[in-house]
């Protein structure tokens, strides 16, 4: 996703002379490219995000539009005033890209687990939160972010994640990507773990469970009609992401299916649990840890569709 | 209820910086006490250094207060933005009638700086260390653009405390930006104590040397001083400016001089009555 990104920032840039990069010290091997070719449009702020990103503002406040970059919580949560007051409440046309969201820098420790950062963003007025679920995602969105004038935040995976869609999509921010079309459940999925989605329909599918993902590459605002959808012609709804299960896609989509009057039969988050990780481990170890490996997803998704299918059976008794 | 004589000028060159300040601290007092507000003191410190900006340096159109070669004025002490509303109003931005919708339920002016609907506050302010960041991007903007606009942030002394605006310090002489001037209300009193009691600042204009600025220290009550050294920006050619103003707070009202008390304090009709005799209110 991050190699796509710089794609996606270099072509914007070389088209748009409004487009700057501006970095917290920290994108060794992938920045220089971009600093090299626009020099004037590229700033390191140094170890410094309250000041990377009052400097962002006042750089789109000057016209600019500004990307700010660094990894996991450093962009947001540390300067999450500076988010709030100096680009959304200003409508900065300010772009935060933070890399290694979810449990991407796992082996690093709590410190690096960018497992909130959903949630708090989405609570921003005027910020658009996008997080895409695989290169291809990735680089229409860094387009699409750009277009959009006002505040975003993007949140990308790590290097080197295959391409889950095929071929050319159909990318627009807000409105979620359906892949398969079965009635039996559907799986919304934000982020990097749209490739475990995918691979989690086709187990169940050879078990005779029909189910379909929907790809809620931009969380805020979200894809309202499509969820309305999916609770109307499926009979359960699983949402899946890299992110605790407070606030996020699973708070996000229950919050919105709860005042709809459109509950589907059965309801599910898959997400980390509101706790600081005591485990160290890479970022697959900790998605199984988490229960966000394929094989845990499924036998979850399983044990829901069992119950409400027994207690279907049940009531008709 | 802002009534006394005054002459509207459009762009600022007719008027004089004293009377200017004079207004200033009548208007401040006048909208405090309507809204029985706080922050009379840390307004009244800064009279002479808005009456200045506003009258003879600042590159600013009332009718036009988006032109985008307007120097930016951006009050980072947030808190202390009565006066800046009424300079403003006496400047043309909006009418004076806006200053009696002051800090009051659906009114138009919010009790810290509030940049939506009100022409003339580029940045809203109130949580500290704010300012001086987003100056320093407009700073860096405007030298990349090529663009002769400059850059001038008024922060109060205890907002100093914040690491934030350390950080934009470092990036600011790094950067060579000298189009970005501060201007530091330092009139020693903070929230809770002085500036000595509370986090010592001192040797204050060393730490802005060290970080790469030109400094200069100034009475900023004395309306030449502050004149002369706003209109030789840049001080030095590659470097920030840093102007520490050496002020009092609550100058202007012998009750409220150098007294923590006024903070806070929104007086009452006793006090107001006995202030705007002070102030010449009616000369």
């Amino acid at each position: 996703m991050r190699t796509a990104f710089f794609r996606a920032l270099t072509e914007l840039a070389e088209r748009d002379e409004r487009v700057h990069l501006v970095v917290g010290d920290l994108g060794f091997g992938v920045v220089e490219t971009f600093a090299k070719r626009f020099p004037n449009r590229f700033v390191n702020a140094g170890v410094a995000e309250q000041n990377m990103t009052g400097i962002a503002a006042g750089m789109a406040l000057s016209g600019k539009i500004v990307f700010t970059y660094s990894i996991a919580n450093f962009p947001i949560l540390r300067c999450l005033e500076q988010v709030r007051n100096d680009v959304c409440y200003h409508n900065a046309n300010v772009k935060i890209v933070a890399v290694g969201g979810g449990l991407a820098y796992g082996s690093l420790g709590a410190t690096h687990h960018a497992t909130e950062d959903l949630a708090i963003l989405r609570s921003l007025p005027r910020m658009v939160v996008v997080a895409p679920g695989d290169p291809a995602e990735t680089e229409e969105a860094t387009h699409a972010i750009a277009a959009h004038d006002g505040p975003a935040y993007l949140r990308l995976g790590r290097a080197g994640e295959a391409n889950v869609h095929e071929g050319q999509i159909d990318f627009q921010l807000g409105t979620a990507i359906q892949l398969g079309s079965g009635k039996d459940f559907t799986l919304i999925s934000t982020g990097g773990l749209l490739e475990t989605g995918l691979q989690v329909i086709a187990m169940l599918d050879r078990e005779g469970l029909r189910g379909r993902v929907l790809s809620m590459h931009t969380l805020k605002p979200l894809d309202e009609t499509a969820v309305l959808a999916a609770a109307r012609q499926t009979n359960a709804i699983f949402t899946l992401e890299e992110h605790s299960v407070v606030g996020g896609l699973g708070g996000a989509v229950s919050e919105f299916l709860a005042e709809s009057g459109e509950m589907p039969m059965a309801f599910k988050r898959f997400g980390v649990p509101s706790a600081f990780s005591s485990i160290i481990g890479s970022q697959e170890y900790l998605r199984a840890q988490h229960g966000l490996s394929a094989d845990r997803v499924a036998e979850g998704i399983r044990s829901v569709l069992e119950k409400s299918r027994s207690a279907a059976v049940a009531a008709t008794d | 209820m802002i009534k006394d004589k005054a002459v509207q000028s459009e762009n600022g060159a007719g008027m004089r910086p004293e009377w200017l300040a004079k207004r200033i601290r009548l208007a401040t007092l006048r909208m405090i006490c309507n809204a029985r507000s706080s922050h009379v003191g840390s307004g009244f410190s800064m009279a002479e250094l808005l009456a200045v900006l506003y009258a003879r340096i600042l590159r600013v159109d009332a009718k036009n207060p988006e032109w985008a070669e307007r120097d930016r004025f951006v009050l980072s002490k947030g808190h202390a933005c009565a006066p800046l509303y009424a300079v403003l109003a006496e400047r043309g931005f909006f009418p004076r009638e806006w200053l009696e919708e002051f800090y009051v339920d659906g009114g138009r002016l919010a009790g810290h700086a509030t940049h939506v609907g009100v022409p003339g506050v580029e940045i809203s302010t109130g949580s500290l260390g704010h300012g001086l960041p987003i100056a320093c991007g407009m700073a860096l903007a405007g030298k990349r653009d090529g663009s002769p606009h400059r850059i001038f942030a008024l922060l109060s002394d205890g907002e100093c405390d914040e690491g934030s605006n350390w950080e934009a310090a470092l990036f600011a002489g790094h950067h060579k930006l000298d189009n970005l001037i501060v201007i530091i209300d330092y009139n020693k009193i903070q929230s809770l104590g002085t500036v000595a009691e509370v986090l010592q600042l001192e040797p204050f204009a060393a730490k802005w040397q060290a970080f790469g600025w030109a400094v200069r220290e100034i009475d900023g009550h004395n309306l030449e001083e502050i004149e002369g050294v706003l209109k030789k920006v840049p001080l030095e050619k590659d470097k920030p400016a840093c102007v520490i103003a050496h002020t009092i707070k609550g100058k202007g009202v012998s009750f409220m001089e150098n007294k923590l008390l006024w903070h806070y304090r929104s007086p009452d009709a006793d006090e107001m009555a006995k202030a705007l005799a002070e102030l010449g209110a009616g000369e």
